[in-house]
């Protein structure tokens, strides 16, 4: 009797638990609503057969309970109920995975007018290149980087040379445009996530690897580490805004590019020589 | 022994595997210590197994203690933190429940349950346990030596998991990569064992389609973990040489906090396929001897055969196939080809019929049962909830797309613990307060009990079923503390507290359960015979408990399926399955013929 | 009755009853042991499958740099050949009861093991001479693993190969366990060369 209830109980109430509680996601600022929807599918589908199964459960509980003269019932097996409960079974199932698989073509295709942006991870902290006005992003390796190519840019790449660096900062991007993002780590396994976006995926070393969004509204969201990297995983964040085009473009016009860094580095490096040799000499005397 | 049990018998062909030479203990050491008897090793594995439980059962205190009440423990700190998780991950899933259902399990039921004296390589096997404790010790030494256990998560991926930014990765991650090597060798022995037993050692007129579906279970998942587990002893060996030899199997060129690394030209991915492929599988190295088990719990407490045995059987072969094919649903977001995703999101999918034609088959046992509320009982209907409810978040995650914005989340934790962690420990629970009888004589006692269940059962529940929910607003796993974000409500914290109090609660039961334990040994109620009078051949040994060599003088010869409950025609609601339908008390008015008159 | 044809049976029934009741108990006709060392072959071969797939999964990459292969694999993989061959011989002295002979097989099989070993031992120095060690490229790599792996498994079998010689020197043994020992033995150096005719070729194509 007390189990039945339970159970009836358990299988009701995590059904009102779902409907009253004030935990679910976060607003979306991406194109990824069908993502929200097939979640939302598949819980209706799962959440059936759960409180089904859970019922009948109770049920026979109820009713079958061992009483003085019961004797259960000998049925080795019925063929054409089993048929039936494979071909549901199939049925729902194949019900959330065609949305989700006709969801998944479109998160792997990336449109064609998608600006490209690179997510750079490092233990533990974000950075980002823009392509500057070409378009277009500069080849990067391991071996480029030094302390005054952070990023590793080919300098020798014409395309790399306006590219706009973003170190440890926050990252800025315009709505409504499809953008694809470039993901790519120095050290160890990174995942670029921003709740709001739905989308997620690993900055792996050595790989590039990408997914797309398109924003869909402006506002500022934190971005997340979501593959363990050590004891700093916790702790790397970054934040990107979403905005309108004229905020954007005032925004890129104030950052730096690789010719820029470069330039600036190479000027140190010149003041630095120059004030060695003003000192050698006295250093001789 | 090549005489049969009465001159009838004569449909019964002679016995024609020669009797086992079992080997005959001595002295005090060669008996309890190195003993070469199945159900002592068993006990051995168990022992050792629920002992380093315990350890990641404090260790999953201590982590809920700092996402509860984070900032109030000055004594865990990040890196603790990080080295707790893998630990009690990493334990909880090889040594605690890998060891106990086919090294404790296995073991003790194998030999019994299939009517032979022994396992076939009673050396072999002790030497399993003994590679296997080693193991234990090789991974507790990790607590002790500098910089402590490793902290790379269970799922020691590289590079992380060799790199200075993790904790452990002087001593500990080599300390847990060798002890896995060890525990897959100890292992094998064992399942080689297991196997050949089941193949091999037989009683006579035990054919496959006549064995219960516990051994079913513990079969198939043993073959899983011979073809799983040299997945990863190639990840851990070739994990091993990039640390220690400097090679570059999982290694790209990589910068270090600014210093360009040595290695180069490695793929990190190449092991996460590796230890996917062994990974997945082993998911059901430990599911599929709880599916065994649990149906059998419900069929003896159902007083029913089990509905549908052939699909049952069918279901568990084919999980067991399907599970070599579904790795890389853990890989969706690693960056790997996107289009694998199709390829393992369907198969992923298509594992779900099968697992559901199990559930059905569950419930519909019950249907027309005669149900006994049993503790065991509770315990099974405990494992069909949590695991529908957990099976059911297996369909969001395998399904690629769901998987995005869910993956590496509180909600994929909640996921595993309830379909690996909570819903097969109820069966393990289960199977000890069924089997508890046979291995002392004695029951367990029934109020203590009774708490535990509830206890367990309703806390497990309250722990993993609202944290789903922190997993849809996005909480990460694996995070030492929230800090700052924008997205998580106060309230949030709020039901991490909760779940950090309904966590030690439900500790503080098993310690219930480990007194029990103890206790009935002395002095619970001396237990019948065959207490829940069921049909297998581990009751129906000369002795209770059963002595070495499991059977009297003769082996037992079997007539029937495990199934034979409430047979039309048939006085006992079940017969035995090494009783000859001529000695079957017959019901009044009822015929030999009458038998299963009504039958299907 | 095939195992797909067993499992589809219906053990519940009065037929199927009848026949099952004659079930004699073991699944093959083959001793325990031997069945046991065919399950264990299994597992060392998908041991080897998954090294054999991470080799060639790595080679796609555009760095790869392949080995020189020395001479010496050659002369090694001849030895080994030949060993394995001599077991089969020493097991057909055995099924005839010859017992000169099975011993001065067994001798030949563990010299031509042994010298095996050592020949792979020089080709390491060999490589290491000339600046291959294990850590400069996954190709390094993998040959070093592969190798030695594949070294471990034969000095595995001869621990096996000295118990029975050792019997078989005393004499303490039976005629029907020498030959499953023998049997047995000559089956793992069997599986052994292939598997190193895999790997080899493996390397080689490389
Ligand atoms: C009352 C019992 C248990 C509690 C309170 C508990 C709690 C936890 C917690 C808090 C985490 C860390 C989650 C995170 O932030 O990532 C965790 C991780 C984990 N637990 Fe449990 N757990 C319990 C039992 C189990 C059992 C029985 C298993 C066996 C399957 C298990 C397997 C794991 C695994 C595999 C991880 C992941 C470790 C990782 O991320 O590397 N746990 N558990
Ligand atoms: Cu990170
Ligand atoms: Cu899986």
């Amino acid at each position: 009797m007390i189990v039945a209830l339970v159970l009836i109980f358990i299988a009701l109430g995590s059904v009102v638990f779902h409907v009253v509680n004030p935990w679910w996601w976060t607003e979306i600022a991406s194109n990824w609503g069908y993502i929200d929807d097939t979640i939302v599918l598949t819980f209706w589908i799962t959440g059936t057969v759960f409180v089904a199964v859970i019922l009948f459960m109770a049920y026979c509980i109820l009713k079958f309970r061992t009483e003085k003269g019961r004797r259960a019932h000998y049925e080795p097996e019925n063929k054409k109920l089993e048929i039936w409960l494979s071909v549901l079974t199939s049925i729902g199932v194949a019900g959330m995975l065609a949305p989700g698989l006709i969801v998944w073509q479109q998160y792997v295709t990336v449109p064609e007018n998608a600006s490209e942006i690179e997510v750079m991870g490092q233990q533990w902290q974000w950075n980002f290149r823009l392509p500057g006005k070409d378009g277009r992003l500069g080849k990067t390796e391991i071996r480029f980087v030094d302390d005054d190519n952070y990023f590793g840019v080919d300098p020798n790449d014409p395309n790399g040379q306006d590219d706009v660096l973003i170190e440890g900062d926050d990252l800025h991007i315009r709505m409504g445009k499809p953008i694809k993002f470039l993901l790519r780590s120095v050290d160890v396994l990174h995942d670029f996530y921003v709740p709001q976006f739905r989308a997620k995926m690993d900055l792996v070393p050595g790989v590039i690897t990408y997914f797309w969004i398109t924003p869909i509204r402006t506002g500022t969201f934190d971005i997340l580490c979501a593959e363990l990297c050590g004891i700093g995983h916790h702790e790397m964040r970054g934040s990107v805004t979403v905005e309108k085009d004229a905020a954007f473009q005032e925004w890129i016009s104030e950052q730096e590019t690789f010719e820029e860094v470069q330039a600036a580095a190479l000027h140190r490096k010149l003041n630095k020589e120059l004030a060695q040799n003003e000192l050698e000499p006295r250093a001789k005397n | 022994m090549t005489e049969t049990t009465s001159p009838e018998d004569d449909i019964v062909p002679p016995q024609e595997v020669p009797e086992m030479d079992l080997y005959h203990p001595h002295s005090f050491l060669t008996r309890w210590i190195f003993s070469q008897d199945a159900k002592v090793i068993a006990i051995q594995y168990s022992l050792v197994a629920i002992s380093i439980g315990m350890v990641a059962l404090v260790l999953s205190w201590l982590m809920r203690l700092q996402l509860g009440f984070p900032d109030s423990f000055d004594f865990i700190d990040a890196a603790d933190y990080y080295q707790f998780i893998t630990m009690h991950g990493m334990i909880m899933v090889v040594y605690l429940l890998t060891a106990l259902f086919l090294g404790g399990f296995g073991n003790y039921l194998i030999p019994l349950m299939v009517g032979a004296r022994d396992m076939v390589f009673p050396y072999i096997n002790m030497l399993s346990f003994w590679i296997y404790l080693l193991a234990v010790l090789v991974l507790v030494s990790s607590f002790f030596v500098p910089g402590g256990p490793t902290g790379a998560g269970w799922t020691l991926y590289p590079p992380q998991a060799i790199l200075s930014g993790t904790p452990g990765q002087e001593f500990g991650i080599i300390l847990m990569l060798a002890s896995l090597m060890l525990f897959i060798v100890g292992f094998t022995m064992g399942g080689l064992n297991y196997v050949v037993t089941i193949l091999q050692a037989r009683a006579r007129g035990m054919t496959l389609m006549r064995m219960p579906l516990t051994i079913w279970g513990i079969f198939i998942a043993t073959v899983l973990a011979l073809f799983a587990f040299p997945a990863l002893f190639v990840a851990s060996l070739m994990m091993m040489f990039d640390k220690i030899l400097e090679t570059s199997f999982f290694m790209p060129a990589m910068i270090e906090f600014g210093e360009k690394m040595s290695y180069g030209g490695g793929s990190p991915i190449l092991f996460q396929h590796l230890f996917w492929f062994f990974g997945h599988p082993e998911v059901y190295i430990v599911a599929l001897p709880a599916f065994g088990i649990v149906s059998d719990l419900l069929s003896v407490n159902a007083r029913k055969n089990i509905f549908g045995y052939r699909m049952m059987v069918w279901a568990i072969v084919g999980i067991g196939a399907l599970a070599f094919v579904v790795w890389a649903h853990h890989m969706y977001v690693s960056g790997m080809n996107p289009y694998f995703g199709f390829f393992f999101a369907t198969t992923t999918l298509i594992i779900a019929v099968p697992t559901a034609l199990k559930v059905y088959n569950w419930v519909l046992t019950l249907w027309r049962g005669n149900i006994h509320l049993t503790l065991p009982m509770l315990f099974a209907l405990a494992f069909i909830l949590t695991f529908v409810n957990g099976g059911i978040t297996g369909l969001f995650l395998g399904n690629v797309i769901v998987d995005i914005p869910l993956s590496d989340t509180m909600f994929v934790v909640a996921h595993f613990h309830m379909v690996m962690g909570v819903a097969p420990i109820m069966v393990i629970f289960g199977a000890i307060y069924h089997w508890y009888p046979l291995l002392t004589g004695r029951m367990l006692h029934n109020g203590m009990g009774q708490f535990h269940f509830w206890v367990t059962f309703l806390g497990a529940y309250a722990i993993y079923f609202p944290m789903h929910y922190l997993g849809f607003i996005g909480v990460p796993r694996r995070y030492f503390e929230l800090g700052e974000t924008t997205f998580i409500p106060d309230s949030a914290h709020d039901l991490n507290a909760f779940i950090t109090v309904a966590a030690l609660v439900v500790g503080f039961a098993q310690l219930v359960f480990l007194f029990n334990l103890f206790w009935s040994r002395r002095n619970g109620i001396v237990a019948e015979r065959n207490p829940w009078k069921a049909t297998t051949l581990e009751w129906q040994t000369e002795h209770m408990p059963p002595t070495h060599g499991n059977f009297g003088k003769d082996l037992p010869i079997v007539y029937r399926w495990a199934y034979d409950f409430s047979v039309p025609g048939a006085e006992s609601d079940f017969i035995p399955q090494n009783m000859a339908t001529k000695d079957v008390k017959l019901a009044e008015g009822m015929t030999v013929a009458d038998l299963k008159a009504e039958k299907t | 009755m095939s195992f797909f044809s067993e499992i589809a049976s219906k053990p519940w029934t009065d037929e199927q009853i009848k026949v099952d009741d004659q079930f004699k108990g073991h699944t093959f006709t083959l001793p325990k042991a031997m069945l046991g060392l065919r399950v264990l072959l299994v597992v060392v071969t998908m041991f080897f499958t998954l090294l054999a797939i991470a080799y060639s999964g790595r080679m796609t990459f555009e760095d790869w740099q392949s080995l020189p292969e020395p001479g010496l694999l050659w002369f090694n993989t001849g030895l080994l050949l030949v060993s394995s061959v001599v077991f089969r011989w020493t097991k057909s002295a055995t099924q005839q009861g010859r017992n000169g002979k099975v011993k001065l097989g067994l001798f030949l099989v563990g010299a031509l093991a042994f010298a095996f070993l050592i020949g792979q031992l020089i080709v390491w120095q060999q490589l290491a001479d000339l600046g291959h060690f294990a850590s400069a490229n996954p190709a390094n790599g993998f040959f070093y693993l592969i190798t030695g792996l594949h070294g471990l498994h034969l000095l595995g079998g001869l621990v096996a190969w000295g118990r029975t010689t050792l019997r078989v020197m005393r004499g303490k043994i039976g005629q029907e366990k020498l030959l499953l020992s023998v049997e047995m033995c000559a089956l793992y150096w069997s599986f052994l060369l292939v598997v190193w005719l895999a790997m080899f070729l493996l390397l080689l194509v490389t």
